[in-house]
Order: C-alpha cells, then sequence, then structure tokens
C-alpha cells in the first residue's frame, strides 16, 4: 500500500518488499470480500481504479474487408483508462477481427486506432507495446515458465533491457500475483490449462502493455476453471487497473466479467453498455435474443399498443412503428397468473430442477413455444402436462420485425 | 485384459498375421539386408588390407572429398532455403502459393538425368548462358559448381518437406506472442522458430544429406567424369564397376554404404527420441 498510485506489478523502482505484502493482502482480501458478479459501479472511473496506469483508447471509423465482405464495418469505440470491456458477438460478428486490428495483428483498411493521444495505426505489433493472450495460451514450450515470463524484458534493445536482478523480481513479482510462486522452474507441459493461461497473462504483463487484449482468453477450458479463472481475473483487473478488452462469445462471462460490453453484430457495433443496461434494456431483438434466452411472442403493433392475435390483452409499445412486431420477455420475467389477466396458455411439459420450475406452454396463435421460469415454493404444485394457465409477462420488450 | 482379448478376437486369424510378418520379414532380408552384406562381403574378400589400400588410392580419396565438399555446400544452403521456403508458404497468403507447393516436389518427381540436362541446357557450350560464361571464364559444366547445382537441385525438398507440415501444426501464435512482447525478428526466429522445428529442421538436413552423397543420375549427365577432378564417390564406384576392379568398386560402394548406415541410425535415434517434435503428418521418403 506504500505506493497506491502506482502498479504494483510494473513498478521496478518500489523496494520488492512491500511488493509482495502488498500483493499478498492483496489477495487475501480479494479473496475474502471477492466481489462476484456484474460490476456496474461507474465504468471507467479513475477514482474506482486507484492503481490505474492503463491508457485509454479510441477506435475511429475502423473498416476491414475480406474478399468484399465486411468484417468491420465503421466501429467508433471509446474505452476508458482501467476499464474492462468485453466484445461480445457470434462467430463472424467481427469480434475477433477488431481485437486484432487494435493489436496490430491485421491493419485496417481505414479508420484510426489511438492510443491515448497516440495514433498507433500504422505501428507493428511490435510497436504497440500491446499484452495479447491467446485462446490456446501460446506459450513457448521449450521454455520455463519463469523465462517465459521473462521474455519480453530479455527481448529488449541491451539499452532499455533491465539487468538480471531485476528481471528476476519482477518474475517472482509476477508469479506472486498470477498466484503461481515457486512454478518458475516448471515447463508449459506440467501445467494445467489454467495455470498455462495464468502464465501467459503475467507475460504479456511483464511488458508493462499499453492496453491488454484477450482473445478468447477462457475458450480452452473447461467450465469450472472457466469461472474460476474468470472471477480470478476480475480480482486482477482491479488491483492492476490495465485497460483490457477481451474477445467471447459467452454472454455469461461478459456479463459477469465486463465493466462494458460492446455487442457485435455483422463487423458493427448494436449496443454498447453495462452489463446491466444491455441485459435490461437490449437497444434491438438481436441483443435481446444473444444476452440471454429469450420468448418471442408474434403480433403486431396499432395505436401504440402490441396486440397479440387470438388474445384480448394488448401490451404497450412506446416508439415501435406500427405494423408486424415481436415481444421479447425473458423466462423469468413471466408469471402465473389469475383467470382474468395475462394471456392463456396450455402446458404441454413441466420440468422441475431443485428449486426451480420450468414450463413448456403453447400459446395459441404462436408457433414457437414459450418457456416460463419461477422459483418452487414450498406449497407450490407443478401444473400437469395439459393444463390451461395464465401468462402475465412482467417485463418485455416489443421490437418491430 | 477383456479389452486386449477382444481386440485379438477382431484381428486377423493368428496364422494368417504370422505368414503376412514372415513374409514382409523376409522381402525385407532378401531385397535390403542380403544385397548390403554382399556389398560388405565382397569389399573385404581380400582382406581388410586390400579394401584399405583401394581406399586410399588418390582417385578414391578425391572422389570422397568431392563428395564431402558437395554435401558441405548443398546441406546448409538447402537448409536455409528450406527455411525460407517453409516460412513462407506457412505464414502467408498469396497468390500461387498451391504452385509454389507443387513446384517444391518437382525434384521428385522429374528424373535426376532430366535435372541434369537442364544444367547441360543452361551452361552447356551451346546452351543460354554459354556467351556469358565464356566472357568471365566460368566453367560450370564438368567442373565443381554444375556438381554443386544438380545436387542442389535434387535434395531441395528434403528440408521444406519436412518443414512445411510441422510448421503448419504449430501454428504462428507463438511467433505472434514474442512479436507482441517486442522481440524483433531475428529473436523471434532464434528464441522461438528454430527452438520448436530444431528436430524436424535435423531430420530434413539429415535425409538431405543422405541423397546428396548418394546422388547419381544428375551428377552424371553434368560431371564429365574426369578422374580425381569431378568424381563423386558414386560416380568413382561406377567406374570401377566398369573397368572390372570389383575390389576397388565394392570397398567405395562400403564406404558410401557406411554413411547411409551411420545416417539410418541417427535418423532411428532421432524418431524414437523426439518422435513427438518431429511432423505428424504422412512422410513420404
Amino acid at each position: 500500500m506504500a505506493t497506491p498510485l502506482r502498479n504494483p506489478i510494473v513498478d521496478t523502482d518500489a523496494p520488492v518488499a512491500t511488493l509482495h505484502t502488498a500483493s499478498a493482502s492483496h489477495v487475501t482480501a480479494a479473496h475474502s470480500t471477492a466481489p462476484a458478479g456484474p460490476v456496474t459501479l461507474g465504468a471507467g472511473n479513475p477514482a474506482l481504479h486507484p492503481h490505474a496506469t492503463g491508457m485509454d483508447l479510441h477506435l475511429r471509423q475502423l473498416s476491414k474487408r475480406y474478399t468484399g465482405v465486411a468484417a468491420l464495418d465503421g466501429v467508433d469505440l471509446h474505452v476508458e483508462a482501467g476499464e474492462l470491456v468485453a466484445l461480445l458477438g457470434p462467430s463472424g460478428s467481427g469480434k475477433t477481427t477488431l481485437l486484432r486490428v487494435i493489436a496490430g495483428l491485421l491493419h485496417p483498411d481505414a479508420g484510426q486506432v489511438l492510443f491515448g493521444r497516440n495514433d498507433a495505426t500504422r505501428l507493428s505489433l511490435r510497436e504497440r507495446n500491446v499484452g495479447f493472450v491467446f485462446q490456446h495460451y501460446a506459450l513457448f514450450k521449450h521454455m520455463t515458465v519463469a523465462e517465459n515470463i521473462a521474455f519480453g524484458l530479455r527481448s529488449r534493445p541491451r539499452s532499455k533491457r533491465p539487468d538480471k536482478a531485476t528481471i528476476k523480481r519482477r518474475v517472482e513479482e509476477l508469479l506472486g500475483l498470477i498466484q503461481l510462486p515457486g512454478f518458475g522452474d516448471r515447463y508449459p507441459e506440467q501445467l494445467s490449462g489454467g495455470q498455462k493461461q495464468r502464465v501467459a497473462l503475467a507475460r504479456a504483463l511483464a511488458i508493462d502493455p499499453t492496453v491488454l487484449l484477450l482473445d478468447e482468453p477462457f475458450g480452452a477450458l473447461d467450465a469450472k476453471v472457466r469461472v474460476e479463472l474468470r472471477r480470478w481475473l476480475r480480482q486482477l483487473h482491479e488491483r492492476t487497473g490495465q485497460t483490457t478488452l477481451f474477445v467471447t462469445h459467452d454472454q455469461e462471462e461478459a456479463l459477469e466479467l465486463a465493466d462494458r460490453i460492446v455487442v457485435l453484430r455483422e463487423g458493427r457495433i448494436e449496443q454498447v453498455g453495462t452489463p446491466d443496461e444491455i441485459y435490461s434494456d437490449p437497444a434491438s431483438a438481436y441483443v435481446f435474443d444473444f444476452i440471454g434466452r429469450a420468448n418471442v411472442l408474434e403480433g403486431e403493433v396499432r395505436g401504440g399498443r402490441f396486440h397479440l392475435p387470438g388474445h384480448a390483452r394488448t401490451f404497450s409499445a412506446d416508439g415501435v412503428a406500427e405494423g408486424p412486431a415481436k415481444l421479447y420477455a425473458r423466462a423469468h420475467d413471466i408469471a402465473p397468473g389469475n383467470d382474468d389477466e395475462g394471456i392463456g396458455a396450455r402446458v404441454t411439459a413441466a420440468y422441475r430442477l431443485a428449486d426451480r420450475i420450468t414450463l413448456e406452454l403453447h400459446v395459441e396463435g404462436q408457433a414457437r413455444p414459450v418457456e416460463l421460469d419461477f422459483a418452487a415454493t414450498p406449497g407450490l404444485t407443478t401444473p400437469a402436462p395439459g393444463s390451461d394457465v395464465r401468462l402475465v409477462p412482467l417485463r418485455y420488450r416489443v421490437y418491430s420485425a | 485384459m477383456s479389452d486386449v482379448r477382444q481386440r485379438d478376437d477382431l484381428q486377423e486369424p493368428a496364422w494368417l498375421r504370422a505368414i503376412l510378418i514372415a513374409l514382409a520379414v523376409l522381402a525385407m532380408l532378401a531385397l535390403v539386408v542380403l544385397p548390403l552384406l554382399m556389398v560388405l562381403g565382397a569389399a573385404f574378400a581380400k582382406g581388410f588390407g586390400t579394401w584399405l589400400d583401394s581406399l586410399t588410392q588418390p582417385d578414391a580419396v578425391s572422389a570422397l572429398k568431392l563428395t564431402l565438399f558437395t554435401v558441405a555446400i548443398v546441406v546448409p544452403v538447402n537448409a536455409v532455403f528450406g527455411i525460407f521456403t517453409a516460412w513462407a508458404v506457412t505464414r502467408f497468403e498469396f497468390r500461387g502459393k498451391q504452385i509454389l507447393l507443387s513446384l517444391i516436389d518437382l525434384p521428385f518427381a522429374v528424373s535426376p538425368v532430366v535435372a541434369g540436362l537442364c544444367l547441360v541446357l543452361l551452361f552447356g557450350s551451346s546452351g543460354w548462358f554459354a556467351s556469358v560464361l565464356q566472357h568471365y571464364d566460368v566453367k560450370i559444366l564438368f567442373a565443381r559448381p554444375g556438381i554443386v547445382l544438380a545436387t542442389l537441385f535434387i535434395t531441395f525438398p528434403f528440408v521444406v518437406r519436412e518443414l512445411i507440415p510441422l510448421m503448419q501444426q504449430q501454428g504462428a501464435d507463438e511467433e505472434l506472442a514474442a512479436r507482441s512482447l517486442g522481440a524483433g525478428g531475428w529473436t523471434m526466429f532464434r528464441r522461438v522458430t528454430l527452438p520448436n522445428i530444431k528436430w524436424g529442421l535435423l531430420y530434413g538436413v539429415l535425409l538431405c544429406s543422405a541423397r546428396a552423397m548418394g546422388e547419381f543420375g544428375a551428377v552424371s549427365v553434368v560431371s564429365g567424369h574426369i578422374r580425381g577432378l569431378t568424381n563423386t564417390l558414386p560416380l568413382h564406384i561406377e567406374i570401377l564397376y566398369n573397368e572390372f576392379d570389383s575390389t576397388g568398386a565394392f570397398a567405395a560402394a562400403s564406404l558410401l554404404a557406411g554413411l547411409a548406415l551411420i545416417t539410418l541410425i541417427l535418423k532411428f535415434w532421432l524418431e524414437a527420441r523426439h518422435g513427438d517434435a518431429l511432423a505428424k503428418s504422412h512422410r513420404r521418403h
């Protein structure tokens, strides 16, 4: 805690002992009071990232085409210093292309990449000094963990290269930071997937990068390790304050980990927002559908209300164009209602999972089944298949079709 | 246990397996081991002294020297160009890549004699470069440069063919990681690429040297068979044999076979020890 405004990892001038105790106390603190779940407190506010050393990042009108197909189509984005941003989208949405353009692995056809105030568009991968973490780790197989981490520092030109003792100390610090002290002499093949990815991260952090770029960092790991590692990454980010972008196709990962989420679609940004904004206020049917399981009811908008064919109940649809439209609601945002409210539906299947009940329902006039999900409170019986229920969408959104 | 039994049951009957294995072993013995033993037998037929005498003749020594000289030039050149070519093919996308890949196989496809004739066509007294060569008084045909060029052509594919599948399999991620960490091109190659391909490279070099030592057809066309000057070991053997000096021919042949055996043992060791670091793709040679 001696140097609260400096980055404990990259600050080589600070005494080692202080750094170690500082990191150690951070680790325990983080473990006991881990702020799990989406962190939505004022994204990018430097006050919340006391160690912020990252740079802010401007992307201006980035475009990239592959044989005529637009992989990026005029992307504008501003990432604040110290922010943790998820680039979310299905394959082919341009998220990986965007990350590679920022890293300098690909050159954009048009547009600009700015690190702070410096135009980096024409700089090569090597000159940009970004920390890049690959999905499959890309650790140097024939080097030990310590040699992997030291690679960036050792590769510097002689005049800028730290001396051996400094490098060794920095490697030790980073091994502590990734919670693998004593692993320095092992080879990558002796590590588990999660450990490898942590080493890859330490290797990237060792060069004090301008931004940290992670390409599907948890993609090659199994489910349990994935969840552990992303919580750990979130804690690590709280401490280092590195400006970080990561690519994922997993909405759960993006919601849990990121300060802000950028949803991409066919090379364009569909929506940018905090996880809360993205989840509760999706800007389009595409985002709604992608960010979680969605029930869709087809109907039309007349006079500012959404009408479901064959049903009396209408729903507010302010600001939606007249004509065919779709109502989107999540399974847990629909409640069973009394006889005189909601929409009539017939239960086609019922599943009971520990503390939840999931009903699959058929709504008259709708092709797609509707799913309803609620807590199995004591005394509540699961409706039998074939019985009629009433549905009350508590939260929903209407998009024109 | 039951697993093993089941697998046995699914295989061919035991007697059939025994016959097939025996046939394969017999074929190997008759076609490869027996001739090799006979070469050695003929070489030492008149005793070790005669064998040593025929190998220490000036012509034999100069043939051996020329062969080693050729190998010493061809192998490093092909190793370097092999790395360049494998790099270009596996790390860049460009037009005509497929054509380049087919061209790499060309030396395997054409007869070595044809390759030698191509050189004659280019550098012969009525060839394309004849006037230039005459003007500067450079001799390529019937001299060492011709032999080196012919051997280069014939052995070019060995290193490349070994490296391309290996580098494809490994991908470029480690190299990109090195670049992103600030490594220059040379540092990246020396500290990341080379350690990853070294065993494959060594394997390719080994095959390349074996072929370079034994090459006959193409070298025969361009060498001119000048004793003591442009005779390589295989050509030397042919001359001795044609002159009915079978002891000398077999002595030289045993030397060549010995070099081949050493190569084979090294290759075996490489595969046993570093098999996982060699390309996993199907081998053609």
